[in-house]
């Protein structure tokens, strides 16, 4: 290594690798992944929306899964939550709306209204709610 | 670059390798592979997590959820539950949910809250064997920075406004100990890493190595470059196979980059660093025999003056700096003096790496700013005292430290607070102990230490331990006299001021600071009774004068 610029080549490429090393602190896309988002076919979803982040090289966003939401018949569900705290809930997100989710929402901060079926903190108060339910009659030991 | 969607940190710090934490990395690999996640999650083996005691654990980011006391068996459920459904495992988590039932984040638990990581901020977030990691970090930057835009004597200017003081046990101010080697006459000059952590229940220095090697090595290579040395040795124990191997592998590493050898960084400064190991002997942490084993002999303290500023090393000016002392040196560059003074107490800033080990429910290792209070360590970080038990003792810095009762809980963790009592921050060796032990069978086991380990060389240390030792032996047996007690504070006294190293100096305190805080505890056994039922009292002699 012959300079600071060297080193901070490193530190560059190395970012995106650690981008997942953080807590929360950036664009979270949460997806359900309860046995009714399995069965609707979340995991393409999921596979989906990290190839289209691949393909972007974006490296400021989390990924990360929830359990059932209490909407089956509306899963795979998927929801955007922005640094600022607003929040997104798409529905029927297969991996095609997935891939365009992240194309023009992530990346480009336009939301795909049409698939939306909740959003702000009205979409996130109800999330969190669900969520607390949800672990509260997980088996605490 | 692939999207990695998750990261799995599992702790490979020597505690929790103990317990598995290498088998449990690979039962999860094989897992995700089975599962098909593999290419979606990353394992990484990182430094240690601070909860030894609940070992093997592991942070699942990016939600920051920590796992503790992992079997393998728990393998399969954190993969289905958590890695593909997103649920996490309650029953392996050890952050407490708040009011809502919501997740605490991982930085927000009581164990960490408290906490102020400088030395350890990237133990437990960076893999230890990448030097990409420890750059991506931010390592090397303070290096670079150094080289570039200060000289030596302003990088020791900066280390003299930090008021960094060593980290090892003496608490000597470090800017000074840098100006005087700086100062002395001659062009080759040698830094030393002391490494040799011998005092029992310390073992911060090797977890920090362990954790994040690099950051040793670059606090080296800027104390190198302001002493004006360009040769460091590492003395390291021994027995610290995971430390030497991985202090080995980054030296080779930065070797490679050019962060180490001739012409680093494409500046005039040339540094290059070997690792030498002890053979286990406590005095060898003394800084002259330390010198003394590396040139090949009997490791005895020698006379001082000279000290190793002026005449070390192979005779020429040495610096020798503890671990941790070294650890702070980057963050002090970077973020700046004032930044350091900010943090700790208006004497004693920064702050200060402990192991909490003995009766505690968190034992493992912590990181808090100086002036703490021994009470928020114990019952906050530590979580009190397991088993319903009461807190009785805790000696602070190692087996040479003072032991501090019940009354002592609100002393600050800082060098003059604790210096007032008779006890010190030393190495940074917590040692808590319940109601269900004597005081004096205590005291008994620490100068069998000190006997053990004395080097033999000056009467005062070999004899001294030894006569200390038969003393308190006659006390827990119940066949000593008031007198008695009188002669140990008289042979205390002489004991601190006439050996040759700290060894002999620091021996009594744990009896002196012992008989002084648990005073009736101590007479009892005059009478031929061990209040806590520790201590075999069928020879005893009734005493009248007690």
């Amino acid at each position: 290594m012959k300079s600071m610029e060297e080193l901070k080549l490193i530190r560059e490429r190395m970012k995106v690798t650690n981008g997942a090393r953080h807590d929360q602190r950036q664009t979270q896309i949460v997806i359900g992944m309860g046995t009714c988002g399995i069965g609707a076919g979340a995991r393409n979803t999921l596979l989906a929306v990290m190839n289209e982040l691949t393909l972007l090289d974006l490296d400021n966003v989390s990924v990360t899964q929830t359990g059932c939401m209490g909407m089956c018949e509306r899963e795979p569900l998927l929801e955007i939550r922005t640094i600022e705290g607003e929040s997104y809930l798409y529905a029927h997100v297969d991996a095609e709306r997935a891939r365009r989710i992240v194309a023009n929402h992530v990346q480009l901060g336009q939301p795909m209204t049409q698939w939306i079926i909740k959003r702000g903190q009205e979409a996130e108060r109800w999330a969190n709610e669900k969520r607390s339910l949800h672990l509260s009659t997980n088996p605490v030991d | 670059m692939r999207f990695i969607r998750s990261h799995i940190l599992i702790c490979s710090g020597s505690n929790c390798q103990l317990r598995g934490s290498l088998s449990i990395m690979h039962a999860l690999e094989a897992e995700l592979i089975k599962k098909g996640l593999y290419q979606e999650i990353r394992i990484v083996e990182t430094g240690c997590l601070g909860l030894c005691e609940k070992g093997p654990g592991m942070v699942v980011y990016p939600e920051g959820v920590m796992y503790t006391r992992v079997t393998l068996a728990d393998i399969p459920e954190i993969v289905e539950e958590h890695l593909l459904k997103g649920r996490f495992v309650r029953r392996l988590m050890t952050q407490p949910a708040d009011g809502e039932d919501k997740l605490t984040p991982l930085n927000m638990s009581p164990f960490f809250i408290k906490q102020k990581r400088v030395v350890l901020k990237n133990c437990g977030l960076i893999n230890p064997e990448s030097i990409e990691e420890y750059i991506a970090a931010g390592g090397y930057q303070s290096l670079a920075m150094a080289l570039d835009q200060y000289s030596p004597d302003q990088v020791i200017q900066i280390v003299k406004d930090s008021n960094l003081r060593g980290r090892g046990g003496a608490g000597f101010p470090t800017g000074r100990k840098w100006d005087f080697t700086r100062r002395a006459e001659g062009t080759e000059k040698y830094l030393i890493c002391n490494a040799d952590e011998g005092e029992p229940g310390t073992f911060k220095d090797r977890l920090i190595i362990e954790g994040d090697p690099h950051l040793v090595l670059e606090g080296m290579s800027l104390a190198a470059y302001a002493i004006g040395a360009d040769k460091g040795i590492i003395y390291v124990r021994g027995e610290y196979d995971l430390s030497i191997k991985r202090l080995e592998q980054a030296i080779r590493q930065a070797r490679e980059s050019g962060l180490l050898g001739r012409n680093i960084l494409g500046s005039e400064f040339s540094f290059d660093i070997d690792v030498c190991l002890g053979a286990g002997a406590y005095v060898c942490g003394e800084e002259t025999a330390l010198i003394e084993s590396i040139e090949g002999k009997r490791g005895e303290p020698r006379l001082k003056p000279p000290y190793p500023a002026q005449a070390g090393l192979w005779g020429k000016p040495t610096s020798v700096n503890n671990v941790e002392t070294l650890a702070n040196i980057p963050s002090i560059i970077e973020h700046g003096a004032e930044w350091f003074r900010s943090i700790g107490t208006a004497t004693s800033s920064g702050t200060k790496v402990f192991t909490l080990t003995g009766n505690v429910v968190n034992a493992g290792l912590i990181e808090v700013p100086m002036g703490i209070t021994l009470r928020e360590v114990i019952m906050e970080i530590g979580g009190g005292i397991p088993g319903g038990r009461q807190f009785k003792m805790a000696q602070t810095g190692g087996t040479s430290g003072g032991c501090l009762a019940e009354e002592h809980l609100d002393v600050p963790m800082d060098y003059e607070s604790l210096s007032q009592y008779g006890s010190s921050l030393g190495s940074g060796a917590l040692l808590i102990m319940d109601d269900s032990h004597c005081i004096v069978d205590l005291t008994k086991c620490f100068l069998r230490f000190f006997v053990h380990e004395s080097c033999g060389q000056c009467t005062p240390c070999r004899e001294g331990t030894a006569q200390l030792y038969n003393i308190v032996d006659k006390i827990s047996k119940g066949r000593a006299a008031g007198s008695d007690i009188d002669l140990i504070e008289k042979l205390s006294r002489t004991m601190q001021i006439s050996p040759l190293c700290a060894l002999g100096q620091t021996a009594p305190i744990p009896v002196l600071s012992a008989f002084q805080y648990f005073g009736p505890e101590v007479r009892a056994h005059l009478r031929g009774t061990c209040p806590a039922g520790i201590c075999n009292m069928k020879g005893a002699l009734a005493n009248a004068d007690s």
